[in-house]
């Protein structure tokens, strides 16, 4: 007979309200999103009377979580990154250079000269003068390998070394190294991207790895593309470098193992440098704005103590010549070492000036980009289109769901007023999942919210017309509504699975606004079942209950 | 009084030119072929890459001074589409404008960008760039593969469940309408050279999913009768089974197409394709599930001793109880 059992009853209620309670801040948007705000500046300690103001506007006992806007309705900016990961092979092997020279040093007698080779960027080429030496020579290379620290690559050395005709060595990183290396790179261009964007302060940035080598990055209420990329695109890439040379001649050949770098100050000007750098950026713990000895501005810095030794190394052997500081392929300045430099800190002078300074002491703290990125795709949403598809998609949604409601009433008369209070029911779920999930609601996404209050309405239109056929074959009210929901609940749930199959591959393939409308599709299907099996079920019992009628007319 | 769409007790028969409808399914379908593989689609910068840049001014769109401004960037091939909006203000005049990815670029160029706004603030000197969106010539590959992909696997995973839940031939039965429908689609989409973007292929998986809840629902009830009416014929079976099942098909659809129609005449132009291809396809998807979909069924047969091995499949839900 027509019974649910009261812990059924009283879970269902629940269900619907927690549902309802956590879409509820989504009703007060903009108040609850100041209150947010305000919570986390206080935390932060900016503790303003302004911020306790604004904190008061919503009770902390409410849930505060809100459905997040999709960068198509909010206005901002999405990049999709590549990073050239391969770059980093070629200054892994441009830094190997020194090391495998200073190995090979010794064993001269046997292995004659070590000339470095022309080659190409992602391996090292090395002739040595007598072949005969060939055998010693690449087991003095392989020496240097180190094993990869890897879950697959157990066993595997950093650098493969081989022999190409009798007197090269030819170096390069081993498949299990690059592997290794891609993932540290595109890591690290990850965690600087964030840190720049967290740097700049705006709110809710989306900064995501996508696939082997793409980063996507999202910055809502951002003025262009471009501006973001600028954020993130500075390189501000440091080393130190040997000097070899000067030059005014912007053609001169650097020769193999060196190159031509620019002056940053005096145009016209050119060093030849070594390639192999004897630090770089990536050393530094610290960099601070600061003045010199003649109180012109300047960036003061300090390495980690690995670089610090191979600095204080290089500065005691080097006393006497120059050495340039390059921070984005050119020279800043190239003093001469005066004496040793054991600290492993020191001051970067140049023409700046304070702002400069300031700005050169950010971008060294965040960091280098290890590789470049190119940039695959760029989106600019206006703020403005943004609020117009949002008061576009507010309206669509009143007047369909207002259609929908007069159609099913008319259609169903009191099953229809049940099926009514069902759906909003639904759509406050919907909203409540989206919001506890931290989902992001997209123009698509509102799509699809409304094709769910078209669509949600078919599991009642399938229990009720089940009623009405059942109703025919006069087997009284309670025994046709038990019957309707009992035959109905095969082809809903077949129905709803198979929707609920491509909503997943859906979200499985697609990406940003396309994985936004197969959430609340996805979430829909989820919730229309629910309420159309318990909640309008338990409607219709409790009606059912009090009238106890003798007929009924669905 | 009720309002009901369809009358209580219908008795049509859908199969008596199962022929002719499946012989207008079939036309349609080539010449929704034709038209794709003769015009192709038009598509959108996700596919092929390129730049959109959405503009506003107050002033009417002359596509002419657009197009003259641009002339001198020899940017190639470059549309200009005013875009009208009922909702948009009397001296909000949008435009469209499309740039094709320029030759030998993997990634966007921004270069192109700024001389694109530079060029348009001189001719127009309030225009405002309301979005702007690039996307490079190597991501719009991955995009038609990864779409082309997700179409094929959704269809391939319900092929699978309706083949578990009933029989090899309501699986058929049922792709074969899903074909039909995304068939169609592409081929509206061909024909009347609306923008094809990645939120297309969102609406046709959708098409997917709403023609194929039809067609389950006419299929179940096939298999309930199927048992009930061991001696009829299955012709005679599936009349009934649609019959009995119009009245919720066309409530259904009516709902949807309700929720759907205000979304295309209230929600924006920047969804209305999206939207417009939902419509269509709630349409052809109703007509498939039984026009094609049951036909398809009747033409394959089916076994009909249903009581013996399986019988608890179409029951096995039904003990739950709220």
């Amino acid at each position: 007979m027509l019974r649910i059992e009261g812990w059924k009853r009283v879970l269902i209620w629940a269900a619907c309200a927690l549902g309802l309670i956590l879409a509820l801040p989504n009703g007060f948007y903009t108040r609850v999103e100041q209150h947010n705000d305000a919570a986390q500046a206080i935390e932060l300690g900016a503790d303003t009377a302004e911020n306790q103001a604004l904190l008061a506007q919503w009770p902390s006992w409410m849930p505060s979580s809100l459905v997040n806007l999709g960068l198509d309705l909010r206005g901002g900016a999405h990049l999709l990154a590549e990073v050239q990961v391969e770059q980093v092979y070629a200054s892994r092997m441009e830094a190997s250079w020194p090391e495998i020279r200073d190995a090979l040093r010794p064993e001269r007698a046997t292995v004659g000269t070590i000339r470095l080779q022309p080659s190409p960027p992602d391996e090292l080429r090395i002739r040595i003068g007598e072949p005969a030496g060939m055998q010693r020579a690449l087991q003095v290379v392989r020496g240097l390998a180190v094993p990869v620290q890897t879950l697959t690559g157990v066993g595997a050395n950093d650098i493969e070394v081989r022999a190409a005709g009798d007197d090269v060595i030819v170096v390069t990183l081993s498949e299990a190294e690059r592997l290794a290396s891609d993932e540290r790179t595109v890591q690290q261009s990850l965690e600087i991207v964030r840190r720049r964007i967290d740097e700049v302060g705006t709110r809710e940035p989306t900064i995501q790895r996508q696939g082997a080598q793409r980063i996507l990055i999202q910055v809502p209420g951002i003025g262009s593309a471009a501006e973001l990329k600028e954020i993130i695109g500075t390189t501000a890439a440091l080393t130190f470098n040997p000097v070899v040379n000067r030059t005014s001649d912007e053609n001169a050949a650097p020769g193999v193992g060196n190159k031509l770098v620019p002056s940053l100050d005096e145009p016209g000007l050119f060093y030849v440098l070594e390639s192999a750098p004897v630090v770089t950026g990536e050393c530094l713990v610290d960099a601070q704005p600061s003045f010199d000895q003649n109180g012109s501005p300047a960036v003061s810095f300090r390495f980690n103590t690995q670089c610090a030794r191979i600095f204080g190394d290089y500065t005691a052997d080097n006393i006497g010549s120059p050495f340039a500081i390059v921070l984005d392929d050119e020279v800043v300045s190239a003093p001469v070492i005066q004496s040793h430099i054991p600290g492993g800190s020191g001051i970067i002078t140049g023409n700046f000036d304070v702002e400069e300074s300031t700005n050169l002491a950010v971008l060294l703290r965040a960091g280098a980009l290890p590789a470049e990125l190119t940039f695959l795709e760029e989106r600019t949403i206006g703020p403005e289109l943004g609020q117009d598809s949002i008061d576009a998609g507010k309206v669509a949604t009143t007047v369909a769901f207002a259609a929908v409601l007069v159609f099913m009433f008319l259609s169903y008369g009191l099953f229809g007023l049940f099926a009514n209070v069902a759906l909003i029911i639904n759509i406050g779920l919907i909203f409540g999942l989206l919001s506890l999930i931290g989902a992001t609601l997209t123009l698509p996404g509102i799509a699809g919210i409304v094709l769910t209050v078209g669509m949600a309405v078919d599991a009642n239109v399938l229990i009720f017309e089940r009623i009405r056929e059942e109703l025919k074959s006069a087997r009284g009210p309670a025994r046709a509504i038990e019957l309707g929901y009992e035959k109905a609940l095969s082809a809903i749930l077949d129905a709803n699975i198979t929707t609920f199959i491509t909503a997943v591959i859906l979200f499985a393939m697609g990406s940003g606004p396309v994985r936004g409308f197969a959430i609340t599709l996805g979430l829909g299907i989820l919730t229309s079942v629910f309420t159309a099996i318990f909640v309008t079920r338990l409607l219709v019992v409790m009606w059912f209950e009090r009238r106890r009628p003798k007929t009924i007319e669905v | 009084m009720r309002l009901k769409l369809v009358k209580q007790n219908t008795n049509f028969d859908f199969f008596s030119r199962w022929k002719m409808w499946l012989g207008i399914s079939a036309v349609m379908m080539i010449v929704g072929f034709a038209s794709f593989a003769i015009q192709g689609l038009n598509f959108g910068i996700d596919f092929r890459g390129g730049t959109t840049v959405r503009t506003e001014s107050t002033q009417p769109v002359d596509v002419a001074v657009y197009r003259d401004a641009m002339a001198v960037l020899e940017l190639g091939d470059i549309s200009i589409t005013e875009v009208f909006d009922p909702q948009f203000d009397a001296d909000q005049n949008v435009a469209m404008i499309r740039i094709q990815a320029q030759e030998g670029q993997e990634a966007v160029t921004p270069d192109t960008i700024r001389a694109v706004q530079a060029a348009l603030a001189v001719a127009i000197p309030d225009i405002k760039f309301v979005s702007v969106e690039s996307v490079g010539p190597k991501v719009s590959g991955e995009l038609i593969k990864t779409a082309a992909l997700a179409v094929v696997l959704a269809i391939g995973a319900v092929l699978v469940y309706i083949w578990l839940r009933f029989e090899w031939q309501f699986a058929l039965g049922a792709v074969a309408a899903l074909v039909h429908d995304v068939i169609l689609t592409i081929g509206v989409f061909s024909e009347l050279q609306i923008k094809f973007d990645l939120a297309i292929i969102a609406a046709l998986l959708t098409i997917v999913g709403y023609s194929l809840n039809d067609t389950v629902v006419v299929f179940d009830r096939v298999r309930e009768n199927l048992r009930k009416y061991k001696k009829k014929p299955l012709n005679e079976v599936l009349n009934i089974s649609i019959n009995e099942t119009l009245s919720r098909t066309v409530m259904t659809s009516v709902t949807t197409l309700l929720a759907l129609i205000s979304l295309y005449v209230l929600g924006g132009d920047v969804i209305r394709g999206f939207v417009f291809a939902m419509i269509w396809g709630v349409i052809v998807g109703t007509y498939s599930s039984v026009f094609v979909a049951s036909t398809i069924l009747l033409w394959l047969g089916v076994k009909r001793n249903w009581d013996k091995p399986d019988a608890n499949v179409g029951n096995q839900y039904a003990n739950i109880d709220a």
